[in-house]
């Protein structure tokens, strides 16, 4: 008896701390959901209980977003700049995963490095310097300022991620190609590629989303409101001198922030690996 | 594997393309990459150590060599003294919080249990959510009149409507807030770096060392954490350099305030360099990061180089 006893409370202290860590992780994020739909006077009532619906869920604050601000142009700011960036990164970095991870020699394995400690210099470094190069350039205070310098981070962080999945690749194959007549470049184009689509989905997905959630940058190079990214919108626009549309806001952040959400948690795991590089072997 | 290409080489033809010459195509490919990279970084990189050795400001835009000034300048303001505090406070609080949590969250996640799927994807939520808009939301939480820690602290009648905190007026609660925000941001990551670490031990190394008499503790401490050493010293790694150079929280939650009291190294720089447009102090504030980061570097590369053995 006394065994049953404390193996159940073993077992509810066991979901107990679950129920903690859930509820630790994922209340803001309720949080976010429940003010996006809560009329402001069920908002801004402090005798009502603020954690559920006192009064029916209203749309007036996502439609408030998409008629009075600016948040559809946002949308389609980040969708642009996504693509563009995708588009770059793809087209440097596949080719670059797949040469670092063909060299030969040590210099290749050094270069991977070198390419990938990029990725470690911070934004907050850069921009004073980079702003001054984007006003020569004439970008100043637009979105193709952002196009052009998100794939700084975005290049050293998938190229590093092919590259770890070209070595998995069977060298094997491409010389069964060459063997057939293929030139070396087609060897690459013909049979590298195709067979590394789960790998460049990988790369689409993450380039997309590191683009969604850059903030630094698009807050430094961007000013004018047209021009803004989805996160940089909602985070500065919606703020109006002192006061905040919290219903406005949340609502925003909750439609940027899902499908980001979503994507990020499919593929959490090649992240991961990506960003340790199979430190365990 | 070169024996079976080698002998089968067609004659080629002179048009068949110096891309067919294995150094040479391999270069061209990562020539792109290299060259945005160095552009695009690398350079700036040099600008920025100059602008912080000059005399440059938006308004007179001079490349005038002033050596060390404006790094005396910045050390004798004791408000930057309190910034470069508040950037380690700011940085290892938050790691170490980051780290308990991970520990603790990954170890309850080790055990199979009816919808772990679905209580793993809710708890990466923070790490997965877009920085900028997660702190916007927990800005909401802390707001100072319809705070929902306020509210819960009041009906369980912990406090009176009187005295609750004003949670980001409040210097050193502040700067709490901030710690935690981020602390909860890394939290799912040092998870997700605990499960990979752990999962890759191999099972047949700890049934050995069951076999061979090795208790829960010794197999944990002297067999498991060192396996998984290396990769946790990655993610931390990660977490110090994203945690370090970091601005967005302190932006969107304090704006550095009050009084200074949130301000790290990030939020100074962009302060003096970018709203003031004094671009060389404001970049001599950013390159005091640069010794963390080499530092951690070097650590980096050490652990990479580790695992080629």
């Amino acid at each position: 008896m006394p065994r049953t006893l404390s193996k159940v409370l073993g077992e509810l202290a066991f979901y107990l701390a679950v129920a903690f860590f859930v509820i630790l992780a994922a209340f803001p994020f309720y949080w976010m959901l429940i003010t996006a739909f809560k009329p402001n006077s069920d908002l801004y009532n402090v005798t009502n209980i603020p954690f559920w619906f006192n009064e029916w869920p209203t749309l007036e604050h996502v439609k408030y977003l998409f008629e009075e601000t600016l948040f559809a142009t946002w949308l389609w700011n980040s969708l642009l700049i996504g693509v563009c960036v995708v588009a770059i990164t793809v087209v440097t970095a596949i080719p670059a995963g797949y040469a670092l991870a063909r060299m030969q020699s040590r210099k290749g394995e050094a270069l991977g490095i070198a390419i990938f400690l990029t990725y470690l210099v911070p934004p907050t470094l850069l921009f004073l310097p980079l702003s001054r190069i984007i006003a020569e350039l004439g970008l100043q205070n637009s979105l193709w300022a952002l196009v052009l310098v998100y794939p700084t981070f975005t290049i050293p962080f998938c190229s590093w991620l092919l590259m770890g999945f070209f070595k998995a690749l069977p060298v094997e194959i491409e010389e069964a190609a060459i063997v057939d007549g293929c030139s070396l470049f087609g060897a690459f184009i013909k049979m590298a590629i195709p067979l590394s689509v789960p790998a460049i989905l990988t790369v689409v997905i993450f380039t997309f989303t590191l683009t969604l959630q850059e903030f630094v940058y698009a807050l430094t190079f961007v000013s004018s409101s047209d021009q803004k990214t989805i996160t940089l919108g909602v985070t500065t626009d919606l703020v109006r001198g002192d006061v905040f549309y919290w219903g406005e806001l949340m609502a925003g952040a909750l439609i940027a922030a899902v499908p980001v959400a979503i994507a990020y948690n499919f593929f959490l795991d090649r992240f991961i690996a990506g960003i340790t590089g199979g430190a365990v072997k | 594997m070169a024996v079976i290409a080698e002998p089968i080489t067609k004659p080629v033809s002179r048009f068949h393309f110096f891309l067919d010459r294995r150094e040479v195509l391999e270069l061209f490919l990562v020539a792109p990459a290299i060259i945005y990279v160095l552009l695009l970084v690398g350079l700036p990189l040099l600008l920025a150590v100059y602008y912080s050795l000059s005399a440059y400001t938006v308004y007179d835009p001079t490349w005038k060599f002033v050596g060390l000034a404006n790094f005396r300048d910045i050390i004798q303001n004791p408000t930057f003294i309190q910034t470069l505090v508040n950037t380690f406070i700011f940085t290892f609080g938050s790691q170490l919080l980051g780290l308990v949590l991970g520990k603790f969250g990954a170890f309850l996640l080790l055990r199979p249990f009816p919808g772990r799927k679905i209580v793993r994807a809710l708890i990466v939520l923070p790490f997965v959510i877009p920085v900028a808009l997660a702190t916007i939301a927990w800005r909401w939480l802390f707001d100072s009149l319809y705070s929902v820690f306020n509210w819960t602290l009041i009906a369980l009648g912990i406090l009176d409507r009187a005295d609750v905190p004003n949670w980001l007026g409040t210097p050193w609660l502040a700067m709490l807030c901030v710690v935690i925000i981020n602390a909860w941001r890394f939290f799912p990551f040092a998870i997700v770096i605990f499960l990979a670490g752990i999962t890759a031990v191999p099972q047949d190394v700890v049934d050995a060392a069951t076999v061979d008499g090795a208790g829960f503790w010794r197999r944990n401490y002297q067999i498991i954490l060192p396996m998984i050493l290396p990769i946790m010293a990655i993610g931390l790694i990660f977490g110090i350099v994203f945690t370090f150079t970091d601005l967005s929280i302190v932006f969107l939650l304090t704006q550095g305030g009050p009084v200074g009291a949130t301000s790290v190294l990030a939020f100074a720089g962009f302060k003096t360099g970018i709203e003031s447009g004094d671009v060389s102090h404001g970049a001599a504030i950013s390159l005091f990061m640069l010794p963390v980061l080499l530092i951690v570097t070097v650590l980096m590369l050490r652990f990479i180089r580790r695992r080629e053995i």
